[in-house]
């Protein structure tokens, strides 16, 4: 970056934190989650993570090699970027997936942009976003969970619905209680909920994350899934549509992003309602059953202007 | 030696597509292939050449103020010419440009020149103007559709077939052809700046 000063929002307390310490304990937060998808989908998971955090920063390191830039894998931000991007795989896909959107991720959305800090999207989303329009069949086919090494295909919950194949949980032949603990078709890293939510709980407790996005964006799905349901008015599942798909990884982990989202909280609770409310629509009439990596994309390219439209008031003055 | 220069100008630091970035509508929708860019650079080649000839030599007659009605005339003569000798010669081509060979006729490269170029020099210098900016747009275009048609369908100009590679589908995609342009523009502007022809501005965020 060309200038040192930082520009935040007042006021400046000095605290011992620094970015990668942030990014490391956002990192360890997801380590639960990756352990649940190597239970639940077996060694081809435990791949899939390595390689992309591994083609993550690597990447990393070789463009700022090239670039004549400080080689700053160490502050773990491309690994972070490497473990969300394999979250939002599903565990079947060939090796070379990763890899490529490793480097999308990091030389495109990233590091074309000026690096850490001046990117415009998150980079594992929009790395998923182009593996997902580029080879959308290896995108789309999930593994059954618990099925072993034998690769059987399993439709998610959302797609069952989309494609009109089930109406409720007890079609599905799954309780709420599968849908927590992550008995369900899916990515890797979003099925676990249980997981997931641990993870979160303990970025909100030491105050890494902020409860505004998460809670405003999931709460917007919810009530709008449960007012505007399929089968009539007030009559949708509330705690379903939180629990499927990959909302709570993406609320918790991705709209969280401290580069991409908006500064103030008051911003941020914005961003999440401008989520969940994509979300809601692509998932109940858009052509995809999921919505939640194309509503935080967008909603990213929204932040500037949220950012400028909610400031906080100057510190002395009245309203 | 001035006339060479009116060439040259239009494939090096005027190209159309990289260095004014005009006429993108075009650009990003036919460069799915290299046939079709070729084909779409040419045709845009002919109108430009025919429309700056004319508006050189009319340039003196044709009344200030309907300047642009009388340009557009000219320039959609030229571009029904182009029209009917594909649908006549190269009927496979002109189905896979479409709309794209009508909609030459507001394409901002042709008005630009006629503007900015022909309507204020002679004719051989128009002429050569044209011929540069034709060979800039046809260049880039083909370039564009060389990397999108390589990753995105994995052929290379339609002629071999890459065998063992999934294509890129995004690069025939609209995303791809805008990242495309844009990591070219890139590129070019990062070989400009080595050549010392371009200043690069340094500092932070544009407050």
């Amino acid at each position: 970056m060309p200038d040192k000063l930082i520009v935040d929002v007042s006021p400046h307390i000095h605290s011992h934190e620094s970015t990668p310490r942030a990014m490391w304990v956002v990192f360890l937060a997801l380590v639960p989650s990756a352990i649940a998808g190597v239970i639940i989908f077996g060694l081809p998971a435990l791949k899939i993570i390595a390689v992309s955090v591994l083609s993550c920063v690597l990447a990393e390191a070789v463009i700022q090699k090239l670039t004549h830039k400080k080689i700053t894998v160490s502050d773990g931000s491309a690994a972070l970027t490497g473990i969300l991007l394999a979250f939002n795989l599903p565990s079947g896909v060939p090796l070379w997936i990763p890899v490529a959107g490793g480097i999308f991720a990091i030389a495109i959305v990233k590091q074309a942009f000026g690096g850490l800090g001046l990117n415009i999207f998150n980079p594992a989303l929009a790395a998923r976003a182009f593996l997902m329009a580029s080879w959308p069949k290896y995108m789309t086919s999930f593994s059954r969970p618990f099925a072993g090494v034998d690769a059987v295909t399993a439709a998610t919950p959302l797609d069952m619905l989309k494609e009109g194949k089930a109406q409720d949980l007890a079609q599905l032949g799954l309780s709420y209680w599968d849908m927590f603990l992550g008995k369900r078709g899916g990515s890797l890293g979003e099925i676990c909920i249980l997981a997931l939510l641990l993870g979160a709980l303990y970025l909100l407790w030491r105050g890494y994350i902020w409860w505004q996005t998460p809670i405003s964006y999931v709460f917007t799905v919810g009530l709008l899934s449960w007012v505007f349901g399929t089968e009539g008015f007030l009559k949708g599942d509330f705690l379903f549509s939180i629990l499927s798909g990959g909302l709570i990884l993406g609320a918790f982990y991705m709209a969280t992003d401290y580069v991409t989202t908006p500064l103030t909280k008051k911003g941020q609770l914005v961003f999440g309602l401008g989520c969940g409310l994509i979300t809601f629509v692509i998932r109940r009439f858009g052509g995809y059953p999921e919505g939640v990596c194309y509503s935080i994309l967008i909603m990213n390219a929204f932040v500037p202007l949220i950012d400028r439209h909610i400031r906080p008031r100057i510190y002395g003055l009245k309203k | 030696m001035k006339l060479i220069r009116e060439f040259t100008k239009g494939i090096t630091i005027d190209n159309p597509t990289f260095g004014l970035v005009l006429g993108l509508c075009p650009t990003l929708a036919v460069s799915t292939s290299v046939v079709n860019a070729v084909g779409m650079g040419l045709a845009a080649t002919f109108v430009l050449l025919g429309s700056n000839t004319i508006i050189s030599s009319l340039r003196r007659f044709i009344p200030e103020r309907i300047r642009l009605p009388a340009f557009i005339v000219i320039i959609a003569t030229f571009v029904t010419i182009s029209e009917m000798i594909l649908k006549a010669y190269f009927p496979a081509l002109d189905k896979a440009l479409g709309i794209f060979v009508p909609l030459i006729v507001v394409n901002c490269i042709i008005l630009a020149r006629a503007e900015a170029f022909a309507s204020k020099n002679p004719v051989l210098p128009s002429v050569f103007d044209a011929l540069g900016m034709g060979a800039g747009f046809t260049l880039a275009l083909t370039s564009i559709a060389f990397i999108r048609e390589l990753l995105g369908s994995g052929s290379i100009a339609g002629l071999i077939t890459l065998k063992r590679f999934e294509p890129v589908t995004m690069f025939i995609l609209a995303p791809g052809a805008l990242l495309t342009l844009g990591l070219l523009i890139g590129l070019t502007n990062l070989l400009r700046i080595r050549k010392g022809k371009l200043a690069l501005k340094k500092g932070g965020c544009c407050k």
